[in-house]
């Protein structure tokens, strides 16, 4: 392909995540960041961020999402708000609720804030406890009243996994008091914390059908009211997610220390090497890097998602799964029926099992904390 | 849509803007996005709460100078109403 055509068959970005650190007070066992993220404790600027925000918009990208680690910790998130309603971005707020007081709620809905989206662990005070490491159950559920006495549309967001599955009628439940706009019962997806977690969070194939079932029972008689998304999980499926919508095709994250990401778990791809907006400009990172344009179109396809009717629907699924499941990242995503690696899905499901019924040994669960982040940084400890 | 006082309006979870990189409107909502077309589009700017959608339908016919276009402006209200796009 000429330069040329590349350029013109590359759409803009529409989404522009902004990571802005990987400061958290939460230690959730599923957490998707790096594992290695003590390492690295860089962080863009206040001026660095609102220059990332302003390329973003001239080159298309109209969603903007501030997410981290918990974006509260940075104090300049006001200011960064109210610059991305200026640039006529619609702002989403992506949070634990952790540090989400009265005062910064009314801010930050004066500076144009558009929506927020609050994660809970889970409907009990116990396990969402437990999951997150702290005591912030009560806090969130504080922090879900005021986000609505403000009036914003929110976004109640809850991990499934097999500890709080058996739970989703009350979790709905749960959305419902609160009076939420969009419930996303997100399926743990596999990638950085959850990875190394594996074992403890993989549900058992019952245990999906009964909460399927019951989102379904739910969506019939709540209709508009709320609407509940399910994100399916993806080990228990045969044709894989359209993951990202393809690789560099309408999705930009920017890391804390400035690297752009065709995805969020992208830099557990070792071969591939990440441009940093200090030192290169947006547009250039979108159409010209190595790094987003590597997966982009079909021709780096092999089989058997080169000849697949479906290419172009799941584009192979997703590149870092390929790689943390085969040890190559152009290889189909083995969630895929069509993978040669697809069967080995099925053992790792009935090995968290058998160590759920105490047939062999568990390792310990693994919290997201800097202690356990830096052991990784050390021992660059092999996690299949 | 046999209701004829009925007055749709935009819902508060779903904002309307034109995109100049896309050359189209598009209705942002929470971590999502709508790509319209020119029709789709024009019936939405008109959903302001204040016009019904027999004045709706032929501020659409002058400005277009067009006519019978009540059939699928109603069709497209329905599916607007069943997504959630207008109240």
């Amino acid at each position: 392909m000429s330069e040329q055509t590349r350029i013109e068959s590359v759409r803009p970005p529409l989404w522009l995540l902004a990571e802005l650190t990987y400061r958290c007070p939460l230690h959730c066992v599923f957490c998707y960041n790096p594992l290695d993220y003590a390492a690295n404790r860089n962080e863009l600027n206040t001026a660095q961020w609102i220059d990332v925000m302003r390329q973003a918009r001239r080159l298309g990208a109209a969603q903007l999402g501030f997410s981290g680690g918990e974006p509260l910790m940075r104090d300049d998130l006001e200011e960064l708000i109210g610059e991305g309603h200026e640039l006529g971005y619609y702002t989403n707020l992506i949070t634990s609720g952790v540090g989400l007081t009265e005062a910064r709620l009314a801010r930050m809905k004066e500076l144009g804030l558009d929506h927020i989206q609050l994660s809970f662990q889970d409907s009990t005070k116990e396990m969402n406890d437990f999951l997150s490491s702290t005591k912030t159950f009560d806090l969130k559920s504080h922090v879900a009243k005021l986000i609505k006495q403000y009036d914003y549309p929110m976004v109640l967001n809850v991990v499934l996994h097999r500890h709080n599955l058996d739970h989703v009628g009350r979790i709905i439940d749960m959305a419902v008091a609160m009076d939420v706009e969009y419930l996303e019962l997100a399926n743990t997806q596999y990638y950085g914390w959850a990875q190394v977690n594996r074992v403890h969070l993989v549900p058992t194939r019952e245990q999906l059908q009964r909460a399927e079932a019951a989102v379904n029972e739910y969506r019939v008689k709540l209709g508009n009211k709320m609407r509940i998304l399910f994100v399916v999980p993806d080990y228990f499926e045969e044709r894989p997610k359209a993951c990202m919508n393809g690789w560099g095709a309408v999705f930009l994250a920017i890391a804390p220390d400035g690297s752009a990401l065709p995805c969020h778990a992208a830099k557990t791809l070792p071969e591939l090497e990440f441009p940093n907006v200090a030192t290169h400009n947006l547009h250039d990172i979108w159409y010209n890097s190595d790094a987003f344009n590597r997966y982009r179109g079909d021709s780096w396809m092999k089989e058997p998602c080169r000849t697949c009717p479906d290419k172009q629907k799941d584009f192979g699924g997703c590149r870092c799964q390929a790689y943390a499941l085969t040890g190559a990242a152009e290889n189909a995503d083995p969630v895929c029926g069509k993978s040669p690696h697809h069967g080995e899905l099925q053992t790792i499901v009935l090995q968290a099992q058998a160590a759920r019924m105490g047939q062999t040994q568990e390792q310990p669960i693994l919290f997201r904390n800097n202690a356990n982040s830096v052991r990784f940084r050390d021992t660059k400890v092999e996690v299949l | 849509m046999t209701d004829t006082a009925y007055k749709p309006k935009l819902s508060r979870l779903f904002r309307l803007q034109w995109e100049e990189a896309q050359s189209k409107y598009v209705l942002l909502y929470p971590e999502g996005m709508v790509q319209l077309n020119q029709s789709a589009a024009e019936i939405l700017k008109r959903c302001d709460g204040q016009r019904d959608v027999v004045t709706i339908v032929s501020d659409l016919e002058q400005a277009f100078s067009m006519t019978g276009l009540a059939n699928d402006i109603n069709e497209f209200l329905d599916i607007a109403r069943e997504r959630g796009w207008i109240v």
